[in-house]
């Protein structure tokens, strides 16, 4: 395991382009364009402020910049580094700014923000958003689509994978409705309305063939539309409590996983679109097939044996620094819960993040009052496989695109990887500390970039040779 | 009656008695009483004898006693006899009198006493009654004020019902308005949201724009199209075909699926057929009480033919056709489990025992029988020593015994060959005789001893053989022979006659060392090969360098776990 030197970036803007060969970061208002393997600066725009958003087009070719204060928005181009796109929506704000899939289209969600001063709407200083409408921009022609009532929601649009469709959440005459619109030439392909009180999100299944819908957290109902708008099922697991927090779907979409504020997850199948099963997290881990590690933190002692002088002198900086290793804990094992605030909005409890591995075979689920902890379920055996117990709340987790290994990170100066052989815990090698905030993996599943507030890193990993080397040792 | 009458007239007595002032109650002593009479003497004086004793003699007769004197002659000379007989009479009343009187006063005694516990417990009994009324009272007035409670709480429990009524009113009300508010702020929203629109729209904000240097290509290469009912319609072409893709590719999974399970359930299906049906026919013969079975086992096959039918036709009547006739066997076989089950049981719990015990025994027997055996080959070994050595023993030397070995290396291995055969036969046919002969020995006793000779005979023949003097490789073949009939026989004191005799010949006795050369176990001093001993050395080297690094291997993959390894190691760069 390697890692790259430091580099600056700003609003956790770093981004690896979809074909795996360039790095895009921005630092305030520039956008410094790498390359992945050498990390050299291969170009350098200058946007006219700093930038809130930063995207890549699916070909590589391009990447938006979007300035959210200033309703702007820049678009780059690899090839032609002269060229240059300039989109200004207005006075109405901009909220939200993404590629379509095809690369040449850019789809703003605009919104009026009417404050008590400009609009005096409102006695108080309060302000309104009013999603107004996603603007489609071209940039192979003059036209400029709109598309009316969009719904500020959760997830209120949603590509297919394959790109070809695009599902849009709308509100019309205090009703919920799904457009489907072909993205190709931007033609309304379905337009139904859904059976929801609050529609909180879309999400298509992996194979474009499904759409999930799910009411707000007041309600736990999920409907599943055919991509021709009829309805397949709806589920609903109880009433009268907080619903649905979060949804994933397998990578085959043959799973679809429904985490809710009653900390467990249920997983649908794809042929009854019945549960097939729910996954508790309980406080107390007493299942016998399942591995719990904890990290155990110990404070680095200086002349540690068995670092070399180099690394004493790269540590030397922090001299606080700790080292961790995982432990398996002897079950059962009593995980630390946190109570959630009553009185306080959006409680602290309840599945907040799945992600499947990309074999489908693993999924991995964070509890909200179990910060600090992983769970990584066999979706195979539909059992709990294992419990990643950190000493700090987790902050990130992340499958990787190739291989069923899991990466997360705590905010600690360090990177820890799950895999079914077992779990390792890595310190970042950097002068001072590197709270790792967030890491993504590149999409060939060799490399992670880590982020802290203000730094990335990259850490590569060893070849697959080099790993069932260490495994066996 | 005699008696009552006599206490009444006890009672009397007394009473007449009562009249005397001197007369005491409690103590009524003769001797006082007598002072009384003689002090007070009032009754009678000589004056006035004769009244005295008509008197008395009235007295008398009212109370039933005989005349003291005669009526006739008021003259009154006293009967003596009478008199004395009236007095013992009256003596002893007044004894009994006296003795009732004691009775009657313990009698009064005792109850008295009684009275008073009596009266104790009806004072107890009257306190025990007042306190169970003070407690009924205090009971009732407690009942009386629960009562109330109870008449307050459910007051209390209306109103809040009520309350609640009146909140789930106002709630739903509420909710209603908060939609209704809610809809017609939305409708609100939208109005402005339309109005904004068509602002922005009117104004034609400026600022509203998209700068480009060029436009690009389609990342497709094609040309954009128009849009017209053709690119509607070949979109919800492209639509369904996706779809339909989907579908047929998800039935196409499902096919295999089915297919994959109808395959298991064949094969389940033939293995309990081929399971069930052995046991019916074997089951036929011996026991009846399978009869309740055998039916179904008849037309097993023919289930299993339809179920095969089944399979292909997949159809709804089939398919139950299948299920139903997978039960049944399925039954069936729960039925025979249970049934081994217990069989199993019994036959552990029966012969548990009795099967250790053999077990052990014949453990012990082999282990003896093997000591034996060990014993027999060391004896053999230590023979088969001997003999080479007196075989070596001959005039001509090391080298040249060895040269000549080898030289009869190869025709001695072809005659051993041939002899080795020749023994077999001889073993066998030895072994027959000695059956024959252990048979004739019990039948026919007499017998023995020409048998015996024969076989000294037979003996002494196969011990010229042996000697090394007149054929070397026949005494080989011959001494080949113990060890061939080591297990069967063990005439071991004829052998060792047998070998003990060369034996005393006077030679130089060679070490095992030689014995090993000769054999060609050990090559020669002088031959270029590597010594065996080197050999050895290098062998053991090897594997204890191998077990070193074995050891070491472990001892690293101890040292690191996969866990700290990996971060230790892997954080230089």
């Amino acid at each position: 395991m390697n890692f790259s030197e430091v580099f600056k970036h700003t609003n956790q803007l770093c981004r690896v382009s979809p074909d795996g060969k360039y790095l895009a970061t921005c630092v305030q208002y520039r956008l410094v364009v790498r390359d992945v393997s050498s990390l050299q600066i291969l170009h350098l725009y200058t946007c006219l402020d700093q930038v809130t958003c930063m995207e890549w087009s699916s070909d590589s070719q391009f990447i938006l910049c979007a300035m959210y204060k200033r309703a702007l928005v820049q678009v780059w181009s690899l090839e032609q580094p002269d060229w240059h796109c300039k989109i200004d929506e207005g006075s109405a704000g901009l909220v939200s700014s993404r590629w379509s899939p095809d690369g040449r289209h850019i789809l703003n969600t605009t919104e009026f923000h009417v404050s008590a001063e400009s609009g005096g709407v409102a006695p108080a200083a309060r302000q309104l958003s009013l999603p107004l409408r996603v603007t489609v921009w071209s940039l192979c022609s003059k036209s400029v689509s709109y598309i009316k009532y969009p719904k500020a929601c959760q997830k209120g649009l949603d590509f297919s994978r394959d790109g070809r469709y695009v599902a849009l959440a709308e509100r019309r005459d205090c009703k919920d409705h799904v457009s489907v619109f072909v993205c190709d030439d931007w033609q309304l392909l379905r337009h139904f309305e859904t059976d929801t009180q609050d529609l909180a999100g879309v999400e298509w299944s992996p194979n474009g063939c499904v759409l999930a819908v799910w009411d707000t957290c007041l309600e736990y109902r999920v409907l599943l539309y055919s991509l021709d708008g009829r309805l397949l099922s709806t589920y609903s697991a109880y009433e009268w409590c907080l619903g649905i927090k979060s949804i994933a779907w397998s990578p085959s979409s043959q799973f679809l996983a429904i985490g809710s504020y009653d900390e467990k997850v249920r997983i649908l199948n794809h042929i009854t679109w019945k549960k097939l099963i729910e996954f508790e997290h309980p406080a107390t881990v007493s299942n016998s097939k399942a591995v719990v590690y904890k990290e155990m933190e110990r404070r680095h002692v200086g002349g540690c044996d068995d670092l070399t002088l180099h690394h004493q002198i790269t540590l030397g900086g922090s001299l606080f620094n700790t080292q961790s290793k995982y432990e398996i804990c002897p079950l059962p094992v009593q995980i630390p819960v946190v109570k959630p605030d009553p009185d306080r909005a959006n409680p602290k409890v309840g599945i907040s993040s799945m992600a499947f591995s990309v074999d489908s075979r693993y999924l991995a689920t964070k509890n909200d009052n179990m910060p600090s902890c992983v769970w990584v379920w066999d979706i195979q055996r539909l059992r709990l496989l294992a419990v990643l117990e950190q000493t700090a709340p987790v902050r990130c987790f992340q499958w990787d695109p190739r291989r069923p290994r899991l990466a997360l990170c705590t905010g600690s100066s360090k990177l820890y990887i799950w895999s079914p052989a077992g779990c390792i815990s890595v310190p970042v090698p950097v002068e001072g500390s590197f709270p790792v905030q967030s890491l993504s993996w590149h999409s060939s599943g060799q490399a992670l970039i880590l982020l802290s507030k203000e730094h990335l890193c990259l850490c590569y990993l060893e070849t697959e040779a080099e790993r069932g080397d260490v495994a066996s040792s | 009656m005699a008696e009552s009458s006599l206490e009444s007239s006890n009672m009397s007595c007394n009473s007449s008695r009562l009249m005397y002032p001197s007369r005491n109650h409690t103590h009524s002593s003769m001797p006082l009483s007598k002072q009384s009479y003689s002090v007070l003497s009032a009754f009678c004086s000589e004056g006035n004898i004769t009244q005295c004793i008509s008197y008395i003699n009235q007295e008398m007769s009212s109370l039933g006693f005989p005349a003291l004197c005669n009526e006739l002659d008021s003259g009154g000379d006293l009967k003596a006899v009478s008199v004395l007989n009236n007095m013992y009479e009256l003596l002893q009343l007044h004894r009994r009198s006296l003795r009732a009187l004691e009775e009657l006063e313990t009698e009064q005694l005792k109850s008295a006493s009684h009275l008073e516990h009596l009266k104790l417990c009806n004072s107890r009994l009257k306190e025990q009654l007042e306190q169970s009324r003070r407690e009924s009272t205090g009971l009732c007035e407690r009942e009386r004020q629960l009562q109330m409670k109870v008449k307050s709480l459910q007051n209390c429990l209306k109103n809040e019902k009520e309350e609640v009524q009146k909140l789930q009113n106002i709630i739903s009300s509420r909710a209603s308005q908060y939609n209704h508010d809610m809809k017609r702020k939305e409708r609100e929203f939208s109005k402005l949201k339309e109005r904004l629109n068509q602002l922005l729209i009117d104004k034609k904000d400026k600022r509203l724009a998209i700068e480009v240097l060029n436009y690009v290509g389609r990342s497709d290469g094609k040309r954009s199209l128009w849009k017209t009912g053709k690119t509607e319609a070949r979109n919800e072409g492209e639509m369904y075909q996706t779809l339909l893709n989907d579908y047929e590719s998800r039935q196409k999974e499902l096919l295999v699926e089915n297919a994959e399970l109808k395959k298991v359930l064949q094969q389940m299906k033939k293995e309990m057929v081929s399971i069930l049906s052995p046991r019916k026919h074997s089951q036929k013969g011996e026991t009846i009480d399978d009869s309740l079975e055998l039916p179904g086992s008849e037309n097993e096959e023919e289930v299993c033919d339809s179920s095969r039918e089944t399979l292909e036709l997949s159809c709804e009547h089939a398919r139950e056709q299948l299920t139903n006739s997978i039960r049944q066997q399925w039954r069936r076989l729960k039925n025979h489990m249970e049934k081994l089950d217990n069989q199993a049981s019994l036959v552990q719990n029966g012969s548990l025992g009795d099967n250790e015990v053999i077990s052990r025994k014949s453990h012990e027997e082999t282990v003896e029988k093997l000591k034996l055996e060990i014993q027999q080959c060391k004896d053999f070994i230590q023979t088969q020593q001997q003999l080479w050595q007196q075989q070596l023993s001959c005039p001509c030397d090391d080298e040249t015994a060895a040269l000549l070995n080898d030289c009869y290396m190869l025709e001695e291995k072809e005659r051993l060959k041939e002899e080795w055969k020749l023994f077999d036969e001889q073993k066998k046919n030895f072994e027959k005789e000695r059956r024959n002969f252990t048979e004739a020995a019990i039948r026919l006793g007499h017998e023995r001893k020409a048998f015996e000779e024969d076989r000294a005979m037979w003996l002494k023949h196969q011990f010229l053989n042996m000697t090394p003097f007149l054929d070397r490789n026949k005494s080989q073949s011959a001494l080949k022979s113990p060890e061939a009939s080591e297990v069967t026989v063990a005439p071991e004191s004829q052998y060792h006659n047998a070998f003990s005799t060369p034996k005393a010949a006077p030679a130089k006795i060679p070490s095992t060392a030689d014995l090993y050369r000769t054999l060609r176990l050990l090559p020669d001093h002088g031959s270029p090969r590597s010594q065996p001993k080197n050999g050895n050395w290098q062998d053991s080297d090897v594997i204890l360098s191998r077990d070193v690094s074995a050891k070491s291997g472990f001892l690293g993959a101890a040292d690191c776990s996969i866990y700290s390894l990996v971060g230790t190691e892997s954080s230089p760069n």
